[in-house]
């Protein structure tokens, strides 16, 4: 075909279609672009004004000329979006060959709509009547809505891979570090809001600025960056974890969700090796964390522990892990020969198995061993030397309550876990492990123990379930059966799903959306399983392998398409030049 | 070419050692008898053809042979020992085999497909592996620089970081053998290797085969490309309806008239193509 023949006809991305929008693209192509500009600073300007009559709503957005947080991030917004409008056309354009700018405009003008949308509503219904929202909330309204409108009329232009991108190694380092700061402070700053209506919007607005990265291609250049500078990331990652409790000022409030989230997080990762690894379907995985926490109770000294013998803490972390890894030995032998949906339901009931005998063993129908339901209270905190877990202790003018010394050892566990996960990913036994979900028979005639896989894969998983559930106990401080049950299993295999099976960064985001936001929104908690549910099914829609994508599992899951698979051995051959 | 290749190095019918007995076997599905008591014997060094029609039961035997399958009677000797019917323990004592339907692991590149052969010849168990001591070091770059000769070996050196799924054809076939290879075999049962091949490549695949059997791994080799298989090897048995039918060096069964019968007799084109010529 000739050049000439069809100027505008180039598709920027395979399986793309023309429709009507592109046809109006084609017509105000340049319109779009003063609109986008139009609309980004119709929306700066309307942070500066009062956008609620009510000062007490939201925080303070009644002063003009002094944003409020929320107002604050518009303004962000705006100041992204201009990036994005000068890396189309103006003097970023060296940026913009290689990000879809036309396309994160569209995202990021939506999201702000979105945003504003919902502050408005909420001025409007806390203070019953849209007679308090004032003119500035109107004018940012206006500014994101063109925005949108001029950001989805802008011409799509194909863009360079940022795989071929060089950039200079420190910026690369650089982003990094400054991702891994905003993270720290995203962290602590959504985690000080009391206002779940702050914290909501905060939410929108992160998701809003992360979609339109995403859209723009961002986060491909940095999964590219982040594979070249693995050291850094996990060391910033590390850092950002440690650093945390020392935003808190020695409040509990905070901590205690923190290590929450840190315990099912690490939790998640065990089972990450189970079901991302070896690709075995655990429906039971919780009774594993029960059986470490059961294990650490009844050598607790607790004045219901009901075992005389108290060894010391690493020992019982130690027991514990083992405990789970013999019950996973136990229910694996028989079971593992079967596989799929059959695995799936068998480990379901040994799961709802283990918490009946844990209410059971009361000393009616057999043994007093755990205090049926009542479970084993009074666990006491770790002491470990002149330590002990439940006193504040102040380090270098940081105090640290007890949710912080134990998120600390929750750190060590998590680093342990993710060091055996990764591990055990690149080795012999990790390519076992692949050739097995890719075709088992085909594994087996090339000399693949198949069966120890699995059987290995089950026990270690347990194994690591078992030493959080040590730790777990005794920063719970008592152990009951109900907190064993079926649906903590489904949110450990939801995370898991959620965030990208076979990837460690992935469980952390789904176990962190997973845990937190029912914590900080009570609207989420009370129906917490529709809307999880719901976005369980929307992400296999749209994203089945999870927000972090793991390689291998991104091409399994998309078996047909070619343009992923090529492009993902160009980063083989990229990374291959590199070493 | 091959043919000269061929010559000198071709044994006489009782030549090398036995390494491999398959007596008696017999494999029934229901009431269907797809392997009839078919004998089998090769020595080291040796090539030997399979062929047959379709359907007359080449792919179940080496099923059986490779344990996949548990045949109903009969039993695999082994290089002197009785060889259970499991494929993990068939692969460790010495045999290694491809699929007719290329079953490779298509996620992964061709490297890593070639190092899950190593597998069942190297031992880093879990807390090697976690602990990264020097054995697991040197293992591993043990693994990866023989998964690269073998690569080179079997001429696909260069597309060692490629996905198995993008690679050609042929190539795949190619992989699948130094798959194979790699769990160092001492023989290499070939499931239709050149299926779907054009000339070419099948010349360099029968180049490939010569060279392993000069490397001393005996092959068993199913075909329907007639021209290949006696071109190819010392001893061609042919399988029709599960039972054994003729038995013998390439020149006797070309011209057996119950070979070329058998295969007139199925209606396949290509194959009437291969047996008259
Ligand atoms: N697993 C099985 N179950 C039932 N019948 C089978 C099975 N495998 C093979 N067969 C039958 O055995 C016969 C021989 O098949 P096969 O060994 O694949 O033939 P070939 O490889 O010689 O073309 C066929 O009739 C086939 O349908
Ligand atoms: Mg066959």
């Amino acid at each position: 075909m000739s050049t000439v023949s069809t100027p505008t006809q180039i598709a920027p991305t395979p399986g793309y279609h023309p429709s009507r929008i592109d046809g109006l693209r084609e017509q105000h192509g340049r319109l779009a672009w003063l609109l986008v500009l139009t609309g980004l600073v119709v929306l700066a300007a309307g942070c500066f004004l009062s956008w609620s009559y009510d000062p007490e709503i939201l925080g303070n957005l009644s002063i003009s000329f002094n944003p409020g947080s929320l107002q604050l991030f518009m303004l962000t917004a705006a100041v992204l979006a201009l990036v994005y409008a000068l890396a189309y056309r103006g003097p970023l354009r060296g940026l913009g060959v290689w990000i879809d700018s036309a396309k994160a405009l569209m995202v990021l003008g939506i999201g702000a709509l979105g945003f504003m949308a919902i502050t408005l509503a909420v001025v409007a219904v806390t203070s019953s009547g849209l007679i308090n929202i004032d003119p500035g909330g109107w004018v940012s309204l206006v500014g994101s809505l063109v925005l949108a409108v001029g950001g989805s009329l802008l011409e799509r232009r194909p863009t360079k891979d940022t795989l071929h991108a060089q950039l200079p190694a420190w910026v690369e380092i650089g982003t990094i570090v400054v991702l891994m700061a905003m993270l720290l402070f995203g962290a602590a700053y959504a985690l000080g809001q009391t206002d779940g209506n702050i914290f909501g919007l905060f939410l929108v607005f992160v998701v809003a600025v992360a979609w339109s990265l995403f859209a723009a291609g961002f986060f491909t250049w940095l999964g590219i960056v982040a594979q070249r500078h693995r050291r850094v990331l996990m060391l910033g990652a590390f850092a950002v974890a440690f650093l945390f409790p020392f935003t808190q000022n020695g409040s509990d409030a905070n901590m205690s969700i923190a290590t929450q989230v840190l315990i099912f997080a690490a939790t998640a990762l065990g089972l990450n090796i189970v079901v991302g690894l070896a690709g075995l379907l655990d429906l039971g995985y919780i009774a594993f964390l029960g059986a470490g926490a059961y294990t650490a109770a009844t050598l607790s000294t607790s004045a219901f522990a009901t075992i005389g013998w108290k060894p010391p803490f690493l020992v019982v972390v130690l027991l514990g892990a083992i405990v789970a890894a013999t019950l996973g030995l136990i229910i694996g032998t028989p079971t593992l020969r079967v596989s799929g949906d059959y695995l799936a339901i068998v480990t379901l009931a040994f799961g709802e198995i283990f918490r009946l005998s844990m209410s059971n063993l009361d000393g009616n129908n057999g043994p007093d061993l755990t205090h049926g339901p009542n479970g084993i209270p009074a666990i006491p905190d770790l002491q470990i030397g002149s330590f002990n877990f439940g006193d504040e202790h102040t380090i270098l003018g940081f105090s640290l309550g007890r949710f912080a010394n134990y998120y600390f050892v929750l750190l060590v566990l998590a680093l342990v876990i993710i060091t055996v996960f990764s591990r055990l990913n690149n080795s012999r036994i990790g390519r076992g492990w692949v050739a097995i979900r890719e075709d088992e028979k085909a594994a087996e005639a090339m000399g693949v123990n198949v069966f120890g896989l699995k059987l290995f894969a089950f026990a270690s998983g347990a194994f690591l379930a078992g030493m959080a559930g040590t730790v777990k106990a005794h920063q719970d401080v008592s152990v009951t059966p109900d907190q064993y049950v079926f649906l903590e299993s489904a949110f450990l295999l939801a995370a898991v799903v959620l965030g990208g099976m076979g990837t460690v960064a992935g469980v952390f985001i789904g176990a962190t959306i997973l845990k937190l936001l029912p914590e900080k929104l009570r609207f989420i908690s009370d129906y917490r399983l529709l809307i999880f549910g719901v976005l369980l099914v929307l992400m296999m829609r749209v994203r089945p392998e999870g927000i972090i994508a793991s390689q291998r599992r991104q091409l399994e899951f998309h078996e047909e398409d070619e343009a992923l698979a090529e492009r993902i051995e160009e980063v083989h051959l990229e990374e291959e030049a590199q070493t | 070419m091959t043919v000269t290749h061929s010559a000198p190095a071709a044994p006489p019918a009782d030549g090398g050692a036995v390494i491999l007995q398959a007596s008696g076997v017999i494999m029934r599905f229901g009431g269907l008898t797809a392997v009839n008591s078919v004998d089998l014997t090769v020595r080291e060094g040796e090539i030997v053809g399979l062929i047959g029609p379709n359907g007359a039961g080449k792919t179940t035997f080496f099923n059986c042979l490779t344990g996949l399958y548990k045949p109903t009677e009969g039993q695999v000797i082994f290089n002197g020992a009785v060889l259970p019917p499991k494929p993990r323990a068939v692969v460790l004592a010495g045999m290694a085999r491809t699929f007719q339907n290329i079953r490779l692991f298509n996620n992964m590149t061709a490297l890593e497909n070639v190092m899950v052969g190593r597998y069942c010849r190297t031992s880093s168990m879990a807390l090697t592996s976690i602990f990264r001591g020097p054995k697991f070091r040197r293992e591993e770059a043990a693994t990866r620089a023989r998964a690269q000769e073998l690569l080179d070996y079997v001429g696909l050196g260069r597309s060692s970081e490629l996905l198995a799924r993008n690679l050609p054809y042929g190539d795949q076939r190619r992989l699948e053998i130094a798959r194979a290879l790699a769990t160092d075999p001492k023989v290499l049962l070939l499931d239709e290797p050149t299926a779907g091949m054009n000339p070419q490549e099948t010349r360099q695949a029968s180049d490939l085969i010569f060279k392993i059997r000069d490397s001393g791994i005996a092959v068993v080799v199913i075909e329907h490309d007639m021209r290949f298989i006696f071109n190819l090897c010392d001893r061609v048995l042919c399988l029709v309806r599960g039972e054994t039918l003729v038995e013998g060096s390439p020149t006797q069964v070309q011209s057996d008239p119950r070979v070329i019968e058998a295969y007139i007799g199925t209606g396949d084109d290509d194959e009437d193509e291969g047996a008259s010529t």
